[in-house]
């Protein structure tokens, strides 16, 4: 029978849930990395055994885990003793340092500012080889390593995309969204808060924004191919050149790749948000869960509802089996929400309150997995045979 | 043998289990020659004392021998003779925080 594996990311650690195809009884592990901030976990699908984490803190940096046995046992990669030409460690896989002189990017008051690596937000692996892995970086910036993460290289061309024009947004200028195109290995899909969307064509040597029907009105060119607050972008791994976008403000919809995007929002109670999700199997339901403002990160009337559209957006209609109802003033974090590819697809997000839920009948009905972990960052899930 | 004790985020990083580690340090103990030490016993720690590139101590870390905060001396200027006997264990502490 197939399984699942639900890898979350919190502020305290990170957690292993496992269920059965079922998804109605749970095994937690954890905490793994007891106390340190784990801003996602995610496993390779060539190889689902073999997963990563970003673990970091402000005291003491990012650290870089990988597990070779499904999460059960955990090392920092390269972390025997390895000595350097001048007989130091190397440590090389916590290191992310940019190529070349970086420069600035806009500060929060238009000045420049210089780039600083703070944390790894996100991470990839490859879809055709585990030991290769992308990782999205604050200050934004794309890594890749090809050793298992033993070392990381920069994508420089990524800030050669008006780098200097970027700009944080509250939680940092973080590079959070990366999508690889599986009908196309030269094409990778990244998301930037707040410079916005960018594509490759050629495997990451250049990139361009795909940001045109973007609008944003706290910017002073509402419509500036630079500058929009991109919260998350998924897709159908069976239709690659449809996307979905959860922004700042408004859910989009690009039908070419990102070169031109569309408003979706429709019928939401809101359209502000932060996860975006596209069932396994149809391509045009798309889940989001709205917020109510950019200033009241909730949902709107206490009320936790996944709104769910079948029809590629516009139409949308609230899911709240087993969701509180009342009373409930959680986030969902642009990261916290994943589906699995079992025939009836699961649905997974988790809250800053701590709770992870599941719907076993693609969002028709939702129980807790777990109810009171540390706010929860980040939610993958890999379906297991 | 020179001592040092660890933030305990950091214990649990490299799997120490006891509060104070024991490292036979190469040279003067300094501030420099005490974390070359700990980063060549547990190389894991490379990057979360001190910055990869620019080596200096992490902003939110701080540096403590015999009850004195060292933290803004220079990296090479010798520590008291009872840091580098082992009768004084060295500090790394990480900043405090509440909440």
């Amino acid at each position: 029978m197939s399984a699942v594996r639900v890898l979350v990311g919190t502020r305290k650690g990170a957690f292993v849930l496992t269920s059965d195809g079922k998804r109605q009884k749970w095994e937690v592990s954890g905490p793994h990395f007891a106390g340190w901030e784990i801003y996602h976990v995610k496993g390779s699908s060539v190889d689902p055994n073999r997963i990563y984490a970003s673990q970091s803190s402000s005291w003491f940096g990012q650290v870089i885990q990988r597990s070779s046995d499904g999460g059960k046992t955990w090392e920092t990669p390269g972390g025997g003793v390895q000595k350097s030409a001048e007989g130091m460690p190397k440590g090389e896989s916590n290191k992310f340092v940019y190529i070349g002189n970086p420069g600035t990017h806009q500060w929060y008051d238009g000045t420049p500012h210089p780039w600083e690596f703070k944390r790894v937000w996100h991470l990839e692996p490859s879809l055709s080889d585990p030991d290769t892995v992308y990782a999205g970086v604050e200050d934004a910036a794309i890594f890749r390593t090809t050793d298992g993460a033993q070392s990381w290289t920069e994508l420089p061309g990524l800030r050669d995309a008006q780098g200097p024009k970027w700009q944080p947004g509250a939680g940092g200028m973080c590079l959070h969204t990366i999508l690889l195109d599986p009908s196309n290995p030269d094409r990778i899909f990244i998301a930037i808060s707040a410079a916005g969307a960018f594509r490759t064509d050629d495997g990451g040597k250049s990139w361009k924004p795909i940001t045109r029907g973007l609008r944003s009105d706290f910017m002073p060119n509402p419509t500036a191919e630079i500058g929009h607050c991109v919260h998350r972008i998924a897709l159908n791994k069976a239709r690659p050149d449809v996307l979905f976008m959860q922004k700042h403000w408004d859910v989009m919809r690009s039908d070419d790749a990102g070169d031109n995007w569309r408003e979706v929002s429709g019928n939401l109670p809101t359209d502000f948000g932060f996860c975006i999700d596209v069932h396994a199997h149809e391509p045009e339901t798309v889940y989001v869960v709205p917020i109510k403002s950019d200033s009241e990160h909730y949902p709107p009337e206490g009320k936790l509802r996944v709104y769910r559209s079948r029809t590629g957006g516009n139409d949308w209609e609230p899911l709240t089996k087993g969701l509180p109802q009342s009373d409930c003033y959680v986030n969902v974090l642009r990261d916290a929400m994943a589906v699995d590819s079992l025939d009836k697809c699961g649905v997974y997000f988790g809250t800053t309150g701590g709770q992870v839920y599941v719907s076993a009948d693609s969002g028709d009905n939702w129980s807790p997995i777990v109810r009171d972990l540390p706010a929860v960052l980040s939610v993958e899930v890999q379906t297991l045979p | 043998m020179i001592r040092v004790i660890l933030p305990q985020n950091l214990r649990i990083l490299a799997n120490i289990e006891e509060r104070e580690v024991k490292l036979d340090v190469a040279g003067p103990a300094t501030q420099r020659s005490i974390i070359d030490a700990v980063e060549a016993r547990y190389p894991e720690l490379c990057g979360t004392i001190r910055d990869h590139v620019t080596r200096e101590r992490r902003p939110m870390l701080r540096f403590f021998a015999c009850e004195e905060d060292v933290s803004h001396d220079s990296v090479d200027a010798p520590l008291p003779e009872k840091i580098a006997s082992g009768e004084e264990p060295f500090f790394i502490v990480g900043a405090i925080a509440g909440g």
